[in-house]
Order: C-alpha cells, then structure tokens, then sequence
C-alpha cells in the first residue's frame, strides 16, 4: 500500500471566532443528524406536546373558558402557553445527549483535537433550538387543526415563535450545566423534571395566574415561565405585551449570562 | 533521531492521592512504546495527561514538540489519540465520523476525501463504513476508531488498550494495522496494554508502570533477560540422574537438576545450548521424550516487578517446542 499522497494537515491556527463558529455548526449537523437516526425519539418528542394541544384544548376548554377574558377562546390561549411548556420539558434533553457523549467518550475525543473549546456546547444548545423550532411549528399546525389563529400577523406570531425558543435556549444551558456537574443521563434528566413541573404548572401556561391562591399567584407572576408564556401570548392573540417581553429578555440574558460562563469553567475543567 | 514524546517528572495526584508519581519519559520517533501495568497503575492517567486531556500537577510533558500544558493546541494537532473503549456514537455511520473529524480538524472537503482514500488504503474497514456503527463488531469499531484518530495524519498516536476485549483474530488484525502504520508512515506510538504478549508483539520499548511509578524500562529482550536464565526441560525414559555428568559438561549449560524422570537444565542462552544438549543426552543412550525451550516471558518480569500476575485473561505464554530427534 502506497501512503506517498497522504498530505499533512497542519496550517491553520487554533482558535478564533471564525474556527468556532465553524465548528460549532459542524457539530449542530451532527447533533441534528442524530435525532433524525432516532425515530422513536422524534415520534414521542412530537407527540406527547400535540397530546398536551388536544387534551387541554378538549378538557379543561369548557370549563376555563369562563376565566379568560371576553371574547378569548381557550385554545387561543392555551397554544402559545403550551409552545412553552413543550420547550421547557423538552430543555432537559440537553443534558441527556450532552451525558452520553460524556459516558461514551465522544467528548474525551473532542477534546483531545485542536477544534474550538466552546464548540462542544454551542452546537449541543443550537442542535437543540433546531430541534424546538421543529416541534413548535408542529403544534401550531396542529393547533390551526383544531382552531388556534394568529391574530397579530406573521411577524408578531415569528416572534412568538422566537421569544418561546430563546427560553428554551436559556433553559438547555441549565441543563447543560446539570449534566457537566452530574453524573449520568438518567440523574439529569429527573433532577429537571424535579424543577420544572412546578415551574411549569404554577405558570399562566394554562390558566390565568388570577384564579390562583394569593400566595401562588405571587410566585406563579415572577416566574420566568409566567413571563414567556404572556408574552408569546401577547404576540400570538394580542394583549399587553411590554412587561412581559422585557421580563422575559431579563431572564433569558441573565441566565445565559450565569450559565454560559457556568459552563465554560465546568467544561474545561473536565478530567 | 529526535525525541517525540519526553516527560520530566510528570506527576498527577487526585485529592491528594498520587496516580502518576515523577515519571520521566524519552521516546524516539518512530518507536512504538509499550506501557503496561495492571489495572489503576495510573497507565491512563499518564496517557491522559499527554494527550492534553488532563493537566499534570507538577512535572513537564512535551508532546510533538510543544508542551503539553502551555501549548495543548499544537500538541493535539500533533497527536492522534484513540482512547479505551471505542469513543463512537452508534448512530452514525463509519465515513459520517471520518468526515466529521476531518472537519473538525479544518480540512478542506477535497482534503476530507483524499484522506478517506488513503485511509481505507490503511486501516482495513471495507465497504462497513457505509453502515451505522452500531452494526460493528469490536474489531471493527477499534479499526474505525484508529481510522479516526488518523484522519490529520499525526506524528504520533496514542492508543489506550487498543485489543482490551477483542477476539484473538481481531487482536492481531489490530497489531497488524499499528505495524504497518508504524513502519510505512514511521508514525511514534505510544500504546498502553495489560496485556504481556501485546507489548512483546508490538513494542521496540516497554516501560513498566506500577503505583504511579516506572519500574523498569527496556526493550522486551532486555527486560527478560534481567530476570535470568531460560529454562530447558528434558523428559526422559528412565532415572534422568544418570544423564547428569554429560549435560553439565555442555558449554554454556548453567546448572541440571534431575527432578525424577525429568532435567531440568538452566542456561544463558537456551537456544544455543538446545541443540548441543539434544546430542549429550543422545550420547548417554536413554531416550528423550521431549525437550522444551522455556525463555523467561514479560510476564515473569511483570511479575517480579510488581508482585502481581498479569491479568487473568491475558493469554499464556506458549514455550517453544523442540521434538526430540
């Protein structure tokens, strides 16, 4: 066997923005590639939250109605809130690919290749909002089934889309700390679930916050959840939309703020 | 001759426990470097710090010509490193990993494929690179993942129990592509192993870690023969005392004790002395059963040295076999 042609491949210097973007999306691709290789992954990802649409829609509708304000159906309200419901369970997915590449060594391997140090999270978080942004538009389509409408027009309702995805995105980063300070996937992903059912039913996800107890209320209207959900609400059907908006930007920033450097000081100091 | 891989008092505690303890190291390119000990003898955690994976808590390591803690970027450039338990994401297939750590090394799309070419030329893989990873056998998954580790075509490879586990036939298909890789593209490797036989295959050098520590170093030869002598065993047909005086007189024949109907006949050199010792014994007219050549294998070294026996699945030692005429 000849082995004349081989070419060396030095040259490039490490680092860099452009090398870490590059590699950040080439990482992203095979992170996506891999939930695309999972169908039982895909199929119960899409539909336990079109489950959720249709339950909710067909259950509770009746009997919230009467809650909402005039002239606003419940599967109106109900979608945008439950578009952050599905982000939110779905964000401790985050940690689970992050804890097999850990457990199988796939990190070991990336780290031990002069690839950029911060492409290993950014494409495991931005594989992740690809992935949401897919599911989303499902449910929406599924909601247009059963009667859900923007009434905003397109731009207000990409932005619904948009403000539900960056909480996610905040979210993964969480779960991407979780899973760089715990071991195993399956402790992860329980110890998110732990947290995230209260935050997520003490929320205006699915009722208004004013049918709660005083004390509930007071906790369910500080919540990030509560915010984002208003929110995306109040781009999808109308409503105030101010407070919310900002309250959401403020905890999506200062999350990424905490957990990114979070992240970065757990990951290299990874042994 | 340059040194590749040198280590000054390379040193890694963890919590105050010392895994690896002042190894120093000096590895030539082109060598293949054998690094055995038993199990939590701190062979990983050597290979680790290396590899950049893991930062020394004292001590120096240069690697390719940089150092490993000032300068990891360069090393890992440097390097390819296929590490224990084939580091491979079932779902995807064996030229989507080639491809993708072909990327991430900042190759060109032409690079990549002029690569996959000369890597299939390589690492024997077939038409299986083709297939989800998760349809491999374990030969199979090692040889991708050394193709892996060779897609920038490093200066040196690091290979961390590269047959722990594998079938016999597929150990030595592995020890044929670390071969080939080290005599046609002159690449340094650096392979751990538990395994005796492996070092004694493949190793111009072994080095002998044991409590965080290198014990002896040498090449296999070398190191059997600190142990002593070989060993010849002579059954006969009959009372083998009588056959004494006329082996002793052998040149190079160390000592001969009759043990019943067995000699047992210790020299420097057991394969220069065998033959002479064949023909004494046929002088004294009693028939010889069988004649066996026992050298000393690393395992007696490994055993001496660290008081333990290799690992339980390492294969035995086979002795050499001589008929008698």
């Amino acid at each position: 066997m000849t082995t004349a042609t081989i070419t060396p491949a030095r040259g490039w210097s490490w680092a860099g923005p452009k090398r870490a973007l590059t590699d950040s999306l080439v990482l992203t691709g095979r992170n996506l590639r891999h939930f695309q290789r999972q169908p039982q992954l895909i199929i119960f990802s899409t539909i336990q939250p079109v489950m959720f649409v249709l339950l909710f829609s067909y259950v509770f509708g009746g009997a919230v109605e009467g809650a909402l304000p005039e002239g606003v159906s419940y599967v109106d309200f109900l979608l945008p809130g439950i578009l952050v419901q599905s982000v939110a369970f779905r964000s401790s997915q985050t940690a689970v690919g992050l804890s097999q590449d850990l457990e199988r060594g796939v990190i070991d391997r990336f780290r031990s290749m002069p690839m950029s140090r911060s492409a290993v999270l950014v494409g495991r978080t931005l594989a992740d909002l690809v992935r949401n942004i897919f599911v989303l538009v499902l449910m929406i389509a599924v909601g247009y089934v059963v009667g859900f409408r923007f009434a905003q027009g397109p731009l207000d309702a990409v932005a619904s889309i948009a403000v539900v995805t960056l909480f996610g995105l905040a979210l993964s980063w969480i779960f991407a700390f979780v899973a760089l300070t715990v071991k195993g996937a399956e402790a992860a992903q329980s110890a998110g679930f732990v947290v995230l059912f209260p935050l997520v039913f003490a929320s205006s996800i699915f009722v208004p916050t004013e049918s709660m107890p005083a004390w509930l209320q007071a906790f369910a209207d500080v919540s990030p959840v509560t915010a984002t959900a208003d929110a995306a609400r109040a781009l999808a059907i109308g409503g105030d939309l101010g407070e919310p908006l900002l309250l959401t930007l403020i905890w999506v920033v200062g999350l990424l703020a905490i957990f990114v450097p979070l992240c970065a000081w757990r990951y290299r100091r990874l042994t | 001759m340059r040194t590749t891989i040198s280590a000054d008092k390379l040193a890694r505690q963890f919590d105050g426990v010392t895994a690896v303890d002042e190894i120093d190291l000096d590895i030539q390119q082109g060598e293949i470097y054998g690094f055995l000990g038993p199990n939590g003898a701190g062979k990983s955690t050597t290979v680790r710090m290396l590899c950049t994976l893991l930062a020394p808590t004292s001590g120096r390591a240069v690697v390719g010509g940089h150092d490993v803690a000032t300068h990891p970027g360069q090393v890992r450039l440097a390097i390819g490193v296929a590490l224990q338990e084939a580091a491979l994401d079932p779902k995807q297939t064996g030229v989507e990993l080639l491809r993708l750590q072909g990327r991430l090394y900042g190759l060109s799309r032409a690079e990549i494929d002029q690569r996959l070419a000369d890597l299939a030329t390589l690492v024997d893989i077939g038409d299986a690179l083709n297939r989800r990873i998760a349809t491999y056998s374990g030969g199979m998954k090692r040889r991708l993942d050394l193709a892996a580790a060779l897609v920038h075509n490093p200066e040196v490879l690091f290979l961390d129990e590269p047959t722990t586990g594998l079938d016999p036939v597929s150990r030595a298909r592995v020890w044929e592509e670390v071969r080939r890789l080290n005599r046609e593209l002159d690449m340094t490797i650096f392979l751990t192993t538990q395994y005796l036989e492996e070092a004694d295959e493949l190793a111009d050098r072994v080095g002998i870690i044991n409590e965080g520590k290198l014990v002896a170093e040498g090449t296999p030869f070398e190191l059997k023969r600190r142990i002593g002598n070989d060993v010849i065993f002579a059954r006969l047909d009959g009372d083998a005392s009588g056959a004494c005086p006329m082996v002793e007189a052998v040149a190079g024949v160390a000592g001969v004790e009759p043990q019943g109907n067995e000699l047992v006949i210790t020299a420097a050199e057991g394969t220069a002395v065998i033959g002479p010792v064949a023909v004494a014994l046929n002088n004294c007219g009693i028939p010889v059963r069988d004649l066996t050549l026992r050298t000393p294998t690393l395992d007696d070294v490994f055993l001496e040295l660290t008081g333990q026996p290799a690992e339980e699945d390492a294969p035995a030692p086979t002795p050499a076999v001589v008929e008698a005429a």
